[in-house]
């Protein structure tokens, strides 16, 4: 067992799902609400990673933070190190590749909050703040921690991003996910069965702690 | 007539509206016509959910909607009670919690939210949540709320259309009470003339986002010759 592996997955998926929240908030608001034109595209831009092959995205993403990229040498310049084959890197990757899993629940539910509501509670003296943090987020709540609960879980099991733009530095981007092709490429078929059950394990649980989570909202509401 | 809300606004594009009327301080007026007519757009023009292109809408003499000065007062500043035809209740609160809603910063407001429960006679379901109460009791709550900002103006998007028979006469009843209660302009939208008369101290009939003609129910109703009696028929 890759505890090493194992224990960096985990802290990239928790920070992954932690920094995605607030802008799956932000940005599955705006979008449920906006009559912006363009706003297809920009829904389509946010869905592109669920469609594209992981290789894909990868390739891109390592080129635009590769140290003759702008954003890799501004990376640079500022922070005197790299952002490719780094644990930064692979974080800023898995949050650009899960954006779709976090925003769209969060839109859905934003939208599923009606305008009547909004109007109501702008009529009761709310303002969009309170509108917010009163009516639409105890109400979207369970499509918020679905959004959560996907990223952590996708990124748990996440393989080409990071075997791209983090390569496989054990203690640095391995993850378990890369640990268990690690191992069945040297043949060892125990320790990719028992990494792979915990991981189908750790993700069962995270899926059933949603549930579990939204179905208490929802009897609540 | 003393004025209590001046309305005058105007616009073209997808919704045209050519609207001017007056309603004095605890007068009713119903804005009856058919679907589409522009009825609810002025409801929202008036609480602020809406800007038109044009136009001024005043109350009490203060400017809340001004085009030639670009003042538009948002909602929360226009301290209107606004009943919506899907009532609008947050499904999350109780109906209590529901009518506190509307007093937050209020020290008492949950007595005060008692208190309302009481006045639309539905003391003792405070605690219920809105999928726990029927269509009418919704509406009731929805009314105690509108109420709870001791509001300069009520509005009522189509009050009558979506309830049966004795709830229908429950609110005219209801609405009476508060009309004898509380000394403040009234204005709901219907498109049952029967209904808008029997609660109504005038009648504004919008054809096409335009104000045909305005004028107390008897008068235009008993009239032939009245654009209302032309409508109807």
């Amino acid at each position: 067992m890759d505890w090493l592996a194992l224990r960096l997955s985990l802290q990239l998926a928790l920070l992954t799902a932690a920094i995605l929240l607030p802008i799956a908030i932000a940005v599955g608001r705006w979008l449920a609400i906006t009559r912006i034109g363009g706003r297809a595209v920009i829904e389509a831009a946010i869905t592109l990673p669920l469609i594209l092959p992981p290789t894909v995205i990868g390739f891109y993403l390592l080129v635009a933070m590769g140290p003759d990229s702008p954003a890799g040498a501004a990376w640079t310049a500022v922070f005197g190190d790299t952002l490719v084959f780094s644990f930064k890197g692979i974080l800023i990757a898995s949050v650009l590749v899960n954006l779709p899993f976090a925003v769209q629940p969060a839109q859905r539910a934003f939208e599923a909050v009606g305008q009547d509501l909004r109007d109501a509670a702008a009529t009761c003296g709310h303002s969009p703040w309170r509108t917010l943090w009163r009516i639409e987020l105890p109400l979207a709540w369970p499509g918020i921690v679905t959004g959560a609960v996907l990223t952590f879980a996708h990124t748990m099991g996440e393989f080409g991003v990071v075997l791209m733009v983090g390569g496989s530095i054990p203690g640095q981007t391995r993850t378990i996910a890369l640990s268990i092709y690690d191992r069945v490429q040297a043949f060892d078929d125990a320790a990719a069965g028992r990494m792979a059950a915990l991981l189908m394990l750790i993700s069962l649980l995270a899926v059933t702690a949603g549930f579990f989570l939204t179905g208490r909202t929802r009897r609540r509401g | 007539m003393v004025e209590a809300l001046s309305l005058k606004i105007a616009q073209g594009g997808a919704i045209p509206l050519d609207v001017q009327f007056a309603v004095g301080a605890s007068q009713t007026l119903a804005l009856v016509g058919a679907s589409g007519a522009g009825k609810t757009t002025v409801l929202r023009s008036i609480a602020g959910l809406y800007r038109p292109a044009r136009g001024h809408i005043t109350v009490d003499g203060e400017p809340w909607f001004d085009s030639a000065t670009g003042l538009h007062l948002p909602p929360q500043h226009r301290r209107v009670g606004f009943v919506f035809q899907s009532y609008g209740l947050f499904p999350h609160l109780t109906a209590a919690a529901n009518i506190a809603e509307a007093m937050l910063g209020h020290p008492d407001r949950a007595d005060r939210a008692e208190i309302l429960l009481g006045r639309v006679h539905l003391s003792g379901l405070g605690q219920r949540f809105p999928r726990q109460l029927s269509g009418g009791e919704q509406q009731r709550v929805a009314l105690a709320r509108a109420l709870a900002r001791d509001p300069r103006l009520l509005l009522l998007d189509e009050p009558f259309s979506a309830v049966d028979q004795p709830t229908r006469r429950a609110l005219h009843a209801l609405l009476a009470e508060i009309r004898a209660e509380t000394p403040m302009p009234m204005i709901f939208v219907s498109h049952d003339v029967e209904d808008a008369a029997r609660s109504a101290d005038r009648l504004c009939l919008l054809i096409a986002g335009t104000t045909v003609e305005t004028g107390p129910p008897r008068t235009l109703l008993d009239d032939p010759a009245s654009q209302l009696a032309l409508w109807l028929t």
